[in-house]
């Protein structure tokens, strides 16, 4: 199956009841497809008329106790930015899958890009932690569509999956295992006494625990600065608290959350950093490199958002260099380069966008840089 | 037998805005819709053309379809883009230069109405037409607010094929006090030319609806996609009408609100929507009890339109 049918099988094995949709290249085959399963096992798929009014819609199912996802790509990414921020604030969680392709702007809308990176982690204004996956093939669409899922409701917060057209529309075999070995995850529910409860007090893990609308507790979200109530409260003080609470729930769970791939990384001296479709560059670059007796390995990213920020740094004690290999002119790049703390240098193989990148440059760089 | 149409000369003669190099596939409603209309409004048009099939139509460098100034803007954009197209060319004194904006049923009917109504609102004097080929066919025919009932798309596949009827985009337009609305089909290509020639003459907003046919997205062969066409206006599921707000009072020396109702084709021969339906692959999968439901709702709307059009129906040869 393509990237964009394991996206929306992937989002259904995680017990996904609800997808709003609008049509985009090269995002739709994920609501068409949708749009014929999401009936069969007794969800809801609604087209809207637009990807604002998608975007607000699954932010609305969730609170209403369902999990929900949307997809979308550059324009529609862009137009779902203002209720992706309401749903870092509220804390409700749901999925967005982009579906990458070059920009800026309408760019090229049927080819394949990684130049959303930076728009997924600050697209929305104000300040934020969120999570972003980035999977580089059809079955890796698939369990992390899954793996968004349960980590937006173990921490209340939108995940996005950033894939692109390339794998988009990639055609691979998907294993898709049995329900009983898939690991779901759902959403802390309130217990106790109706009337104490509080929407916003943390647990003992820094998570608020979530009631549904309609089941009996006194709810009450805004994209005010609000207190653990849930009521708005304009104080610098209430700001803090609440800021406290968005940003260390995800700061404090770095280890669970971030997850990376190595190749050939043990007795790397270089250390080739991607994500995403990019990924299947680096590894035949790897063993060519190798073959030159260039010491390379491969760091893959499969959580970009949080960032592997102690992982680099570490890294960066040892080894000579880092080269980013990713489809834009620089996103991720810069963090590596942050990351490194001058300890090592940072080189990027980019591309603007359209196609994706051949291991030969990769191996020119290494050639020129080492 | 056919009825045969009079061409006024200037659609012969006249030079060609469009050119070849278009990207439209066969029976392309769209494409010889922007012919037409370029006809009527001639080369001191500015066209503002959002995410819709004719981004694509136009043409890739080296090839453009276009001879006049085109500028894509985003989706939701079209009429609010054309007010800021207009506004600077008053300011630069440039009055005679129309500004059209041109989108599909997907930038019209869903996400381009809150920029098309404060337009209207506003009374921007601009040109906004929408070719409606009832359904997102340039991302290969998922279904918009215009899709008819019964219908399939690929998001109102077989088994949930879509229940809610079109929006009445028409009237939706003129609730917002516009000064001319129209509707317009490729099958009456005179009377389109018409239209596109009387708007360059009207100051405020406009807004043509024109049925823009899609042989792929309808299931029909692109050889007949005039010819279906025509048969949504003879079965009366798409009447050829127009509306203008304001008329000269000889008495009074002034412009009065009037609201006008012209109905500008009628159907030459009777046509069940039945049998128009049929006609098309798209909607193979309709109940009998929807094409009732439809039938009626035809057959209201048009008695509503023939009490507003003075309550006098023309004939056809009148």
């Amino acid at each position: 199956m393509t990237g964009d049918v394991a996206c929306a099988e992937g989002g259904l094995a995680a017990g996904c009841l609800f997808f709003g949709g609008y049509p985009i290249t090269p995002a739709t085959e994920v609501a068409e497809r949708m749009s014929e399963r999401l009936p069969e096992i007794g969800g809801t798929f609604i087209q809207m008329e637009d990807e604002i009014a998608a975007m607000a819609s699954i932010v609305g199912a969730s609170c209403a106790g369902v999990k929900s996802m949307t997809a979308t790509s550059g324009p529609g990414f862009s137009l779902m930015m203002e209720n992706i921020g309401l749903a870092i604030c509220t804390e409700t969680p749901c999925v967005v899958a982009n579906v990458q392709r070059a920009g800026p702007s309408t760019g090229l809308p049927t080819q394949g890009a990684q130049a959303d990176m930076m728009q997924a982690r600050w697209g929305s204004h104000g300040h934020y932690e969120i999570i972003a996956l980035a999977p580089s093939s059809p079955q890796e669409i698939f369990y992390q569509t899954i793996t968004a899922f349960n980590l937006s409701e173990k921490y209340r917060l939108p995940v996005l999956v950033m894939t692109d057209e390339m794998i988009g529309h990639l055609s691979e075999r998907v294993i898709i295992p049995d329900a009983k070995d898939i690991k779901t995850v759902s959403r802390t529910r309130p217990k106790g006494r109706k009337d104490r409860f509080k929407p916003y007090r943390p647990g003992p893990d820094g998570i608020a625990p979530m009631a549904i609308a309609g089941e009996g507790y006194n709810i009450h979200m805004t994209g005010l600065t609000h207190d653990e109530r849930g009521y708005p409260v304009m104080t610098v003080e209430a700001q803090y608290e609440m800021m406290d609470r968005i940003m260390k729930k995800v700061r404090q769970n770095l280890d669970d959350i971030i997850e990376t791939e190595g190749y050939r990384l043990d007795d790397a001296e270089i250390v080739i950093v991607s994500y995403g479709v990019s990924s299947r560059t680096c590894l035949a670059a790897v063993d060519e490199a190798r073959e030159l007796g260039i010491k390379a390995g491969f760091l893959k990213l499969i959580t970009v958002w949080p960032f592997p920020e102690d992982l680099i740094h570490r890294l960066a004690e040892r080894v000579k260099g880092f080269v980013t290999v990713e489809i834009n002119l620089g996103q991720i790049h810069l963090e590596v380069e942050r990351c490194t703390a001058g300890k090592a240098p940072a080189f990027l193989v980019g591309h603007p966008g359209g196609t994706i990148i051949p291991p030969e440059r990769v191996i020119d760089l290494l050639k020129e840089a080492f | 037998m056919q009825k045969t149409f009079d061409i006024p000369r200037e659609l012969m003669t006249e030079e060609e805005l469009l050119q070849p190099g278009m990207l439209s596939c066969q029976g392309c409603g769209a494409s010889l819709a922007m012919k037409l209309a370029l006809k009527g409004l001639g080369e001191r048009t500015v066209v503002v053309i959002p995410a819709c099939c004719w981004t694509i139509i136009n043409g890739v460098y080296p090839y453009s379809a276009l001879q006049v100034p085109v500028i894509h803007v985003p989706f939701e954009t079209a009429a609010v883009s054309a007010s800021g197209v207009r506004a600077a060319l008053d300011a630069r004194g440039e009055k005679d230069v129309v500004v059209m904006a041109w989108a599909g049923d997907g930038g019209t009917f869903d996400i381009g109405i809150q920029s098309l109504s404060g337009a209207a609102e506003r009374n921007d004097d601009i040109l906004y037409v929408c070719y409606d080929n009832e359904a997102y066919m340039n991302t290969g025919i998922q279904r918009s607010s215009a899709t008819p009932v019964g219908a399939w798309t690929t998001t109102t596949p077989a088994g949930s094929i879509k229940e809610e009827p079109k929006k009445d985009i028409e009237e939706i337009m003129l609730a917002h006090h516009i000064p001319y609305m129209a509707t317009a089909s490729v099958a009456y290509p005179d009377d389109m030319y018409m239209k596109f020639k009387k708007v360059r003459h009207i100051t405020g907003t406009k807004f043509i609806h024109l049925l823009s046919p899609c042989p792929p997205g309808w299931r029909i062969d692109p050889s007949k996609s005039v010819q279906i066409t025509r048969m949504a206006t003879q079965a009366k599921v798409f009447p050829i009408y127009e509306v203008r707000r304001w008329r000269f009072s000889k008495k009074r020396g002034r412009l009065e609100e009037s609201w006008k109702y012209t109905i500008n084709i009628y159907p030459d021969r009777e046509l069940s929507v039945k049998e128009y339906m049929k006609a098309q692959g798209r909607f193979q999968q309709i109940t009998e009890e929807m094409l009732h439901d439809v039938q009626e709702r035809v057959d209201r709307k048009w008695d509503e339109l023939i009490r507003k059009a003075d309550g006098r129906p023309l004939t056809p040869n009148e």
